[in-house]
């Protein structure tokens, strides 16, 4: 970083010495993880400035907007619809997670055998190194399985600005409906923040921005399809991951951009791995920044991946809004829709997961799937078993992971991923 | 590849947790030399000062220990599943079904026809179930490693120990100890839970034929005893069943040659 962002971190309240702490180890693990992959695009100087500027120009454009009156909203899932937020002129990010920080703290608050995902976004708030998280006007969190819902209602006591959100956990006309009244007044909640309304204009270009930027995101997914592999999965990942942090429309315009390489690339058969090289899905939990150990252990071991069927991948992203509503209430009907399609664990049952998981292993040609579970994570964790099943019968290799965000495991999850390549070759 | 091709020797060399085994073979398969030491705590010095002993042509490595000896030695891995698959399957062709429990970690796996690896289990984290888990065991209840399966054998009946994780089974084993409890009768328990662990991972990968035991807990004979019992299932144990690994290496080593 060339700036020094020192005095907006101390006006935003984090602990300097744990912030810098963290940062170090951040840098350190993406110049070990990153930055030594060979045959990388030249696109993906891009993303490489945006990590280094994670907590640093990207947290000063969020303090900008907010002195030139616009709100900032956080939020850790992929139910809480960005369009909306937009269309009250307030800006989403999501908030910080991927690695453990400060745990004995969090301890005292939630049990031990609670998933990495829930005690990291805790150790982010309680050891006060979540710019996005302190920056916030309004933290968006979502009942969706048991540990998250529960978990708001301690972090609630932590901070003034939570709103909860109810989520379905069917899928049938009558929890659509409770679907659309949450977002409703989840519409509501962000315009008495903003004191902005949603118009049909503002709600409109809100689902156009989204869009596009998900469209992005297809176009890169749909290059990966190529053999060799035009992008590694580690780069094509942390994609998936700054989709959550930057502003959409820098976001779609870069993507696009690396995807002009990448289809350079393509025709020219330059790979980030050689051809012929195994082809591998990852199914599964969310793998915030900086959770790339399951990526960086495949593809040290000589595989690629290929895909994520993940929050922060396929599942997040794969559907657009439909942009046919000329109303405020069509449109919301139109977001509801497509947000209703996320085949998220939670819900039950959910057919539609496994099929969209067999879609990928034919569409992205994988070898095999990896199925990734985050350790006490029930809804994935209980899914893994009937994925494996459904997908040995088709004669598909599955592997089922439960790890953390620790690396006590590496060396027992590094045997058993490069037995699974050998088992592909 | 060498034109006389019948004096080519491929080695394998096993650096597992507890042990180091070597293995050299010639182009057929046959094992021409065979070694093993214990591990200690500088697996590198161990591991040369048993490839200072034969002449090689290839070597293969696999174990926990591979990937140091992959950089000192700029030669091939395989994964222990892969290595126990081909050593079980070349000395059993008909074997379909593999479990390894070594110092460390435990496997059970499937084989294609071809010997070719299935699918497999292994136990993530902690060394549960496993010989290092035995050996703490034995040496709790003051008995020789050598004895203890014969010991467990020799029990009238099984003590339920319920835990699996090395500390809390030890504690487990000390309040049976300060009961009076037979020490053979709470052997004979340890072992029981053990192979309970691995009649679930082998139920997961196959359901029926033989299974080929591997690694250095198949030398103790309460363990196959119990195994077949439980499984009511024929348990078919190498010649060395601790070399097995080294001994799929070196078969490996052998068909990367060209």
């Amino acid at each position: 970083m060339t700036t020094d962002y020192t005095s907006m971190w101390q006006e935003l309240g984090l602990d300097l010495a744990g912030h810098d702490a963290l940062l170090n180890v951040l840098g350190t693990a993406y110049t070990d993880i990153y930055l030594s992959q060979k045959n990388r695009p030249e696109g993906m100087g891009y993303f490489d400035f945006v990590m280094s500027e994670v907590h640093g120009l990207r947290i000063k454009e969020l303090m900008d907007e907010k002195a030139a009156g616009r709100k900032i909203i956080g939020s850790y899932c992929v139910f809480v619809p960005e369009e909306i937020v937009l269309a009250a002129n307030a800006t989403l990010v999501g908030l910080c997670s991927g690695a453990d920080f400060a745990m004995e703290k969090v301890e005292q608050l939630l049990p031990r055998n609670t998933c990495a995902l829930i005690k990291s976004s805790f150790g982010f708030k309680i050891g006060k190194v979540c710019p996005y998280l302190e920056s916030a006007d309004m933290i968006v969190g979502e009942n969706t399985c048991d540990g998250k819902k529960k978990a708001y209602e301690t972090l609630g006591t932590l901070v003034d600005n939570l709103y909860v959100m109810d989520l379905p956990q069917t899928k049938t006309d009558q929890t659509r409906d409770l679907l659309k009244a949450e977002y409703m007044k989840f519409k509501t909640a962000v315009e008495e923040l903003t004191g902005v309304a949603v118009t049909p204009e503002s709600l409109k270009s809100a689902i156009d921005v989204v869009n596009a930027k998900r469209a992005a995101i297809h176009r890169l997914s749909a290059l990966r399809k190529a053999d060799p592999a035009p992008i590694s999965g580690l780069d094509a990942l942390l994609a998936n991951q700054v989709f959550f942090y930057d502003n959409p429309a820098r976001f779609t315009e870069s993507v696009n951009k690396i995807c002009d390489e990448l289809e350079t690339r393509i025709q020219e058969k330059t790979g980030a791995f050689p051809a012929g090289a195994p082809r591998i899905l990852v199914s599964g939990c969310p793998q915030a920044v900086p959770n790339w150990k399951l990526h960086m252990i495949v593809e040290t071991a000589g595989a690629v991946i290929v895909g994520e069927e993940s929050c922060v991948g396929e599942r997040g992203t794969r559907n657009l809004t439909a942009d046919t509503g000329t109303t405020v209430d069509e449109m919301m009907d139109a977001i509801v829709d497509r947000y209703f399609q996320v085949d998220c664990a939670i819900f039950t049952p959910n057919p539609q997961r496994l099929d969209h998981i067999q879609e990928m292993v034919t569409a992205y040609n994988a070898q095999g799937v990896i199925h990734y579970g985050l350790q006490f994570c029930q809804p994935y964790l209980m899914e893994s078993i009937p994925v494996e099943k459904a997908l040995e019968e088709k004669n598909i290799p599955c592997l089922r992971v439960e790890t953390d965000y620790g690396m006590e495991d590496a060396g027992q999850l590094k045997t058993r991923v490069e037995a699974f390549i050998e088992q592909l070759r | 590849m060498s034109s006389d091709t019948t004096a080519v020797r491929y080695a394998g060399i096993d650096i597992g947790s507890r042990t180091i085994k070597l293995v050299v073979v010639d182009s057929s398969g046959k094992i021409l030399e065979r070694f093993q030491s214990d591990t200690g705590f500088d697996p590198m010095t161990t591991a040369n000062a048993l490839i200072a002993k034969v002449s090689f042509d290839k070597i293969m490595a696999t174990g926990y220990g591979r990937n140091l000896f992959e950089l000192s030695f700029d030669a091939p891995t395989v994964t222990e599943i892969k290595a126990h698959a081909r050593g079980a399957w070349t000395e059993f062709p008909d074997a379909r079904t593999v479990l390894d429990i070594g110092g460390q970690d435990s496997k059970a796996i499937s084989l294609f026809d071809t010997g070719k690896v299935k699918k497999f289990e292994m136990n993530d984290r902690c060394a549960a179930g496993t010989g290092k888990f035995l050996e703490i065991m034995a040496a709790t209840l003051g008995f020789e490693l050598a004895e203890f399966g014969a010991q467990a054998l020799a029990a009238e009946k099984d003590l339920l120990i319920s835990s699996m994780c090395t500390v809390f089974a030890e504690s487990e084993v000390t309040s049976l100890i300060a009961r009076g409890e037979d020490r053979k009768e709470i052997a004979r328990g340890l072992h029981t839970s053990v192979i309970r662990r691995a009649a679930g991972m082998i139920n997961r990968v196959s359901s029926d034929g033989p299974i080929v035991f591997t690694g250095g807990v198949a030398k103790n004979p309460c363990m196959v005893q119990l195994l077949a019992g439980r499984l009511d299932r024929e348990i078919r144990i190498p010649s060395d069943p601790q070399l097995a690994g080294a001994y799929g290496a070196a078969l490996l080593a052998a068909e990367a040659r060209a």
